[in-house]
């Protein structure tokens, strides 16, 4: 993974005496304690992270916490008032306004939450700004403007008004004007905060599709953690202008860094997050190669359980047996195992959301197991740490 | 009170104007270029018959108006302008339009970049402010003074003084359609590394293009307020009629000029007003 963006100590200080807070900073102030001493506002306290080329990463946060000033900082909108951004390594701080521009034209596009699309333009002339200002002759540009019309599934509206289209259409221009420069870097703040649920649902997923093909670094700003952790491969959660963790979302869910951010997830639907790896729990395994009857009859009887499951000496899982055929079999006194193990096991694979397995784990009376690409037995999803899992609590993790 | 000097400020601005008139010769060119323009419409508004003039006028209504009441203006357009010719005020109405179109342009012309300034710069709005309250406020009358003083008589002082009097609204409004751009779509413009010429002629001016006109419409209207003022240094027109009215105490002389007065003022305000409308698709 490379790094695309770099963001360092990147602070801004809104209002004024903004040097003398800007000492305070550095000696460690909080931010009441600046406003109290200087009258200045502290947006963004020191921010640093790094984005991956070709991620998603999410800042999230309330409003009020910097998250939109931070977006605007990253393309100077807002004039950082101390810090650094680099892009490819290189300081957007230290640009002159030409360069400026041109960055801004090449390599970044932003999508904003009211859609930021000019009224008196059609669609097609909204797509074609970036373009236009550029100096692409009028072909080149509407051809451009067209293929990302297309590409955010919007097509047969180029000649209407963008007052004439509901607000998901609205931004699936914004999102097609932002696209048609080809921008490495795409800017979306609160992008979706302005639509309906349903219409938020749809431009998540489309945005998720058009990220699969294009591969675009994409900074995205929302106030919903459901999002953030749908759209995210990485989250930033911010509060009060700080940076308060930065994870993958499930490093968020299962290991938030303090009281706030466990707060903030405690509404999440989780089902939607974790993932079977998540939730699963140590099986009783027999280990097909090695063991016989016997042995097997002892382990379900040490550990107080009527199944156990079979797996080979590379952990492959090959079924399960039950206690009363174990018995059976010793009995019989026959050694062969493999005679009684039943392998039509319900199986999910570990990174499998347990939202799609909720149906499944409901109506069947055995534990999933669950596997890797491997066919490696990992772990089972037993009824009761589901549900501990969407209530919060840890499953106990295991290996 | 009696203590107290009295301060000589009408002596000082006698002393000023004494200084402007030593530029004679800026003030002969500046006149010259003003009196070119006004002998330019007058001269197109000389040529054209007047049955010609009429029919253009309606053909431009017609052309610009898209409204379900464009036939009753274009009706009271007829039936007001076949009044004023059998009224033999013809001449005069062309006086009167070339004075307003010319003050008009002017104050066009110097008044939106300078809404623009203001709009851009808040040290330019600082200063304009109190000066645009100062030429909108001061009683008309008083420009008419240095007025003559700078430019003779006729109809150029009479264009300076309606320029001066009817600029306001233009640079205000500019100014207001400009700064009331939405926040958002100037972020879009910039995020998308627009330079600030293409800002401004891409997204703010269009943006600003209802509220700019509505200014140009009102500065058009202050300035044919002007025109009974302006006859008295001897711009003619209309006004000229009813200012010769009121010195004859000639009460429907003076309903009559003024009668065709208000007709030119309803067309260009409804002509004005408009174009400010129909453009906006495109």
């Amino acid at each position: 993974m490379t790094v695309k963006v770099e963001v360092k100590n990147l602070t801004k200080i809104f209002g004024k005496h903004v040097n003398r807070a800007k000492d305070l900073i550095k000696q460690g102030k909080t931010k009441p304690e600046i406003l109290k001493e200087t009258g200045a506002t502290v947006g963004v306290d020191q921010a640093n992270f790094k984005i991956n080329d070709g991620e998603i990463f999410v800042i999230m946060g309330l409003s009020g916490s910097g998250k939109s000033t931070m977006v605007r900082m990253i393309n100077r909108l807002i004039e950082p008032t101390d810090g650094s951004v680099l892009i490819d390594g290189e300081n957007l701080m230290k640009m002159d306004k030409k360069s400026l521009r041109e960055v801004r034209r090449k390599k970044m596009s932003m999508v904003f939450q009211n859609f930021g699309l000019l009224p008196n333009r059609t669609v097609l002339e909204n797509a074609e700004y970036g373009l236009e200002i550029q100096g692409v002759d009028k072909e080149t540009r509407e051809k451009k403007a067209n293929i990302a019309l297309e590409q955010v599934g919007i097509t047969g509206y180029n000649n209407e008004y963008p007052d004439q289209l509901s607000g998901g259409m609205q931004q699936r221009v914004g999102l097609a004007r932002a696209l048609a420069n080809d921008p490495e870097i795409l800017l979306m703040d609160e992008a979706f905060s302005a639509l309906d649920p349903l219409n938020r649902t749809d431009m998540q997923d489309q945005l998720l599709d058009i990220q699969e093909r294009l591969h675009k670094t994409i900074i995205f700003i929302s106030h919903d953690l459901n999002e953030a952790l749908k759209l995210g491969d990485h989250i930033m959660i911010m509060r009060d202008g700080e940076v308060v963790q930065t994870g993958t979302p499930e490093d968020i869910l299962t290991h938030p860094a303090n009281e706030y951010v466990e707060e903030f997830i405690e509404n999440v639907d989780r089902s939607k997050v974790l993932t079977a790896g998540n939730v699963m729990i140590r099986p009783v395994t027999i280990n097909i190669d090695k063991a016989g009857p016997r042995l097997t009859l002892k382990r379900m009887k040490n550990n107080e359980v009527s199944t156990a499951y079979v797996v080979d000496n590379k952990r492959t899982l090959v079924g399960i047996v039950d206690a009363n055929d174990v018995i059976g079999l010793v009995r019989k006194d026959s050694s062969d195992l493999r005679s009684i193990v039943k392998t039509d096991v319900p199986t999910a694979h570990v990174d499998t959301p347990i939202n799609d397995l909720m149906d499944d784990i409901s109506q069947t009376g055995i534990p999933f197991a669950v596997v890797n690409d491997d066919k490696q037995l990992k772990g089972i999803i037993v009824r009761g740490a589901v549900l501990g899992a969407l209530a919060g609590n840890e499953v106990s993790h295991f290996e | 009170m009696n203590n107290i000097p009295q301060i000589p400020l009408a002596h000082w601005i006698d002393g000023f104007v004494a200084w402007l008139v030593s530029f004679t010769g800026f003030f002969n060119g500046v006149t010259n270029f003003i009196g070119g323009i006004n002998n330019a419409f007058q001269w197109v508004f000389d040529l054209i018959p007047i049955w010609l003039f009429i029919a253009l006028v309606l053909a431009l209504t017609y052309y610009v108006n898209r409204d379900d009441q464009r036939w009753s203006l274009l009706g009271f357009e007829f039936f007001g302008l076949l009044l004023i010719w059998n009224l033999d005020f013809w001449r005069d109405m062309t006086q009167t339009l070339t004075l307003v179109l010319t003050s008009s342009l002017i104050a066009l012309v110097i008044g939106i970049p300078l809404g623009i300034l203001m709009a851009k710069s808040r040290i330019a709005e600082i200063i304009l402010k109190p000066i645009l309250d100062f030429m909108q406020t001061m009683p008309a009358f008083v420009y008419l003074i240095p007025a003559v003083a700078l430019f003779g008589i006729g109809m150029v002082p009479g264009i300076v003084a309606s320029v001066i009097f009817a600029m306001p609204p233009t640079v205000r409004m500019t100014n207001m359609g400009i700064r009331e751009v939405p926040g958002e779509l100037i972020e879009a413009a910039d995020s998308f590394g627009s330079t600030e010429w293409q800002k401004l002629f891409k997204v703010e001016l269009p943006l600003a293009k209802t509220s700019l006109m509505a200014g140009v419409n009102q500065s058009m209207m202050l300035s044919l307020s002007m025109v009974v003022t302006a006859s008295m240094i001897g711009a003619m027109g209309l006004g000229t009629k009813v200012y010769f009215a009121v010195g004859r105490n000639d009460a429907g002389g003076g309903f009559a000029a003024g009668l065709a007065v208000v007709i030119l003022a309803i067309i260009l305000d409804r002509l004005t007003q408009s174009l400010t409308r129909d453009h906006k698709r495109g």
